[in-house]
């Protein structure tokens, strides 16, 4: 096969041999039902094509027996198929425990990328091999669509949600990244490389690059600058509630309504502060629209996750719901 | 022929413009339709084929990306809307139900006058929009890039496409209501032709959905000029929730195009095998449980888009049970060929062509609603390739199978039956030389939209542009002898290919009133086994 005119995409997850088998499986499905369409319609016009003192056709009505048969053979056949495609896609949004996170922004026209170290890329996302990545996505403007198709995996970027995916490169090597939601002018040239290296060689590229600052302390810093402290701290008496054990805790609202306090809450908290409000304050915070962009958020968030980590315990345990089936959580109207 | 006086009929039953924009005549309605239709879909044809000049090469050389985006902006708008979802009924529905039904015309003459007033004005819309700049959103307009983002024209064109709706709902409404009170006296639901069956499962759909997308176009147009928030994130609306509102019509708009052309292709198949369609009352009974089953599925559109994993199984689950009765209406065809006495003139070869196109369509459907599938392959050309084969490969050989059977019947004359054939050969092979290649270009992650593409997917590139321009030539040929053979074309006696149905059974062309006495049916729809087989030859034109 020329490299040119490739006709199967490689295969660089493990992802992509569980899609892959499905595919080709379905696919001989599909060849044996239209051979045998096929066939029949070549017997039946050959063999009945009209002739010169042509005898009558047959007055055949119908037939109970067979319209059963054939409506039930396709219908378990189908069946199989959508349990065995409803499997394939829950592993495909369901991230294993242990995986490394990049949170994604997508924007007109480029993808904004950044490691939990910190260091940032564009267009580019390296990842070691044989590690699980889980990808946090959002977008500034319109809906992209993070697509590589090297690993079978896609997820939207939406304006105001996360969404999540993930994948586990299983070799080196340069795959395609496209963006897959058309999203204005320059929708074809919002594409880059996904590069999977050795995990050495990718310790090795994180720690290059210019002077980093890791996402959760530019997230403190940015919360220090925001004055963000001067509420949420001890020493603010009781002005904002303290944020130490937030992060994947549940918390009461004013309204007696409970919520988990996950990525999409706290981004609704930051840019709709008088949306949900928590029990027993005030909705006097204002809101930081325009005065923090999606990565900063993102960093903000990343914070108060290390926070609630460094309190361990409960709080620590439950940044897990991370793991929830779906693959993202909805930004509640405000 | 009986009793009609000889050489009167509704063509020349009155001469002038004003006779043609004035008359309340379906059939007439139904040839202004066909003027109108036909044009929408040379314009689209053509937008397809810069679309493909563009594709010939990876890099974005022969125009700029925003122009190549309105391009296929337009080829999506007008195909869908303006030729696809009208095309069938708008045309072969007008023209046939009526006769069909043993009726002197449809039960509301003026509103479909009106449609066809409120379909071309939906058009005129539409195409000014093409000369004041285009629009570049894709046909599906997705929020918040439609709502808040793009610069082009959303306006005139949502406005268009809420106008033509209305003459949808307004042409199901009056085939609904001729079905139901103006069949002949013996005309039971089950002697009915599944022709007709299959425009009342249309009709039940768009009058169901057509409501929903003009509302939604409503609230797109409001949001755009007025900010109100529905759908953009920034203002606390949900960019998601137009896409359910869209599909609700939209994924239900794909049987709105489909069921005519699966009535037509019964027709067919009836007709030049000289059998009783196989099964007729499941066949008949299939179009009504896809077009309910059809309203459960938009969500197979947005599988990668946040929704729950939960509601992703759940729409898969209901898009593998819709495909079922499509299945059955295939194996239904196949079967009614056995032990019949087939004759393969044109509209059989068309009729040929779309079991193997729609076949192809609907399996790789079924590999689309496999929700691990669907993830890889969404938004590629994959999916482009998959709904051409349904959506073209499938209406459109119907319709020019359709347009080739009752030509006679609508002009009264017969079309060249040697280039017939040779037209449906070229389209089934420019069809699939265009389009298979998209499958494999697709899972190998081309997405679509794309005017400029990594160097490794060109080949495939390249032989789909091919293919398109035979496709194209397979296309003109018909227009060319079509409109040749309304002036030139052999006389066309009452029923050419002896087919059964009451439209045979009058003059053709038919005269104003149809049906000279009010016809009486004393029998099933297909009663072929009841009348003898033509000669080989006696109808060849």
């Amino acid at each position: 096969m020329h490299s040119d005119f490739p006709l199967f995409p490689v295969q660089g997850s493990a992802q992509a041999r569980e899609v892959d088998l499905l595919f080709v499986t379905t696919v001989l499905l599909a060849l044996f039902f239209a051979t045998l369409i096929s066939v029949l319609l070549i017997v039946f016009a050959v063999k009945y094509r009209r002739r010169p003192k042509d005898r009558p056709p047959a007055p055949i009505h119908g037939s109970t027996v067979l319209e059963i048969l054939w409506s039930s053979i396709p219908f378990v056949l189908a069946m199989v198929i959508f349990a065995w495609g409803a499997a394939v896609y829950f592993r495909l949004n369901r991230p294993p425990d242990d995986t490394m996170t990049v949170n994604v922004v997508g924007k007109r026209w480029m993808w904004k990328l950044q490691h939990p170290s910190g260091r940032r890329e564009i267009n580019e996302l390296h990842v070691p091999v044989g590690t699980a990545v889980r990808l946090n996505l959002t977008s500034e403007d319109v809906i992209h669509s993070f697509y590589v198709p090297a690993f079978r995996v896609k997820a939207d970027a939406l304006p105001g949600r996360y969404t999540t995916t993930w994948f586990q490169a299983t070799r080196p090597g340069r795959y395609h990244l496209f963006c897959a939601e058309y999203c204005g002018t320059q929708h074809s040239g919002m594409i880059g490389w996904v590069e999977a290296m050795e995990p050495e060689a990718f310790q090795a590229w994180l720690s290059g690059g210019p002077g980093q600052v890791p996402m959760a302390a530019a997230g403190e810093r940015l919360f220090n600058d925001l004055g963000c402290v001067t509420c949420h701290s001890a020493r603010s008496g009781d002005r904002g509630p303290s944020l130490d054990a937030l992060y994947g805790s549940t918390i009461r609202l004013q309204t007696g309504e409970t919520v988990t306090a996950d990525a999409a809450y706290l981004r609704e908290a930051i840019l709709f502060p008088a949306a949900r409000v928590t029990a027993g304050y005030l909705p006097v915070m204002p809101t930081f629209r325009g005065l923090v962009n999606e990565e900063g958020i993102l960093e903000l968030i990343e914070y108060l996750k290390s926070r609630a980590e460094s309190q361990g315990g409960a709080a620590a345990a439950a940044v897990a719901p991370a793991r929830s089936p779906s693959p993202g959580k909805e930004v509640p109207t405000p | 022929m009986s009793g009609t006086p000889a050489g009167r009929h509704y063509l020349n039953s009155a001469y002038g413009i004003r006779s043609w924009l004035l008359t309340v005549d379906h059939k007439r309605i139904a040839l202004l339709y066909l003027t109108s239709v036909t044009l929408m879909f040379m314009l689209g044809g053509v937008f397809a084929a810069l679309v493909r000049l563009e594709l010939l090469t990876p890099a974005g050389d022969f125009f700029h990306a925003d122009t190549y985006n309105k391009m296929f902006t337009m080829h999506g708008i007008v195909m869908v809307f303006f030729f696809l979802i009208p095309g069938i009924p708008a045309v072969l529905g007008n023209f046939l139900i009526p006769m069909m039904v043993g009726a002197r015309d449809l039960a509301f003459p003026r509103l479909n006058l009106l449609s066809w007033y409120l379909f071309t004005i939906g058009a005129v819309f539409t195409l000014f929009n093409i000369v004041i700049g285009g629009v570049d959103t894709g046909w599906t307009f997705y929020t918040p890039y439609s709502s808040a983002y793009t610069t082009t024209n959303i306006v005139p064109v949502a406005l268009g496409i809420f106008i033509s709706g209305f003459s949808s709902i307004l042409t199901g409404l009056n085939f609904i209501v001729t079905i139901h009170k103006m069949r002949a006296p013996g005309l039971t639901w089950f002697r009915l032709p599944l022709f007709v069956w299959a425009h009342y499962a249309y009709s039940i759909i768009v009058i169901l959905g057509t409501p929903v997308i003009a509302i939604t176009i409503v609230l797109l147009a409001l949001e755009r000029v007025f900010h109100l928030g529905f759908f953009d994130p920034a203002l606390g609306g949900d960019p998601v929730l137009f896409q359910h509102f869209f599909w609700f019509y939209s994924h239900p708009a794909v049987y709105i195009m489909i069921l005519p052309a699966m009535g037509v292709i019964s027709e067919i198949i009836a007709c030049f095998s000289r059998k009783r369609v196989f099964g007729y009352s499941f066949v008949a009974a299939s179009s009504l449980a896809i077009a309910l089953l059809g309203f459960l599925v938009w969500g197979h559109h947005m599988f990668v888009s946040s929704q729950s994993v939960f509601a992703g199984l759940i729409f898969s689950i209901l898009s593998f049970l819709v495909a079922i009765p499509s299945a059955v209406k295939v194996f239904n065809w196949t079967s009614t060929l056995y032990r019949g006495s087939i004759s393969f003139q044109t509209p059989m070869l068309y009729a040929f062509g779309f079991l193997g196109l729609f076949t192809i369509g609907g399996l790789t459907g079924l590999m689309l609603a496999t929700l691990g599938i669907d993830v890889h392959v969404h938004d590629t050309y994959f999916i482009v390739a998959h709904f051409h084969y349904i959506m073209v490969g499938g209406t459109v050989m119907a319709y020019l199978g359709g347009l080739h059977y009752w030509w006679p019947k609508i002009t009264g004359r017969m079309y060249p039956e040697w280039w017939g054939r040779l037209s449906a050969l070229i389209v089934f092979i420019g069809f699939n030389l265009t389009f298979f290649p998209q499958f494999i270009v697709g899972y190998l992650g081309m997405p679509r939209r794309y005017y400029a593409y990594p160097p490794e997917f060109q080949v495939l590139n390249v032989m789909s542009t091919a293919g398109a321009s035979i496709l194209g030539v397979g296309y003109l040929i018909p227009l060319v002898y079509m409109i040749w053979s309304m002036r030139y074309g052999k006389a066309a006696t009452a029923n050419p290919f002896g087919a059964t149905g009451l439209e045979w059974q009058t003059s053709s062309p038919p005269a104003t009133e149809n049906f000279a006495e009010p016809p009486i049916v004393t029998e099933e729809a297909y009663a072929y086994d009841r009348i003898p087989v033509p000669e080989r030859g006696v109808y060849a034109g």
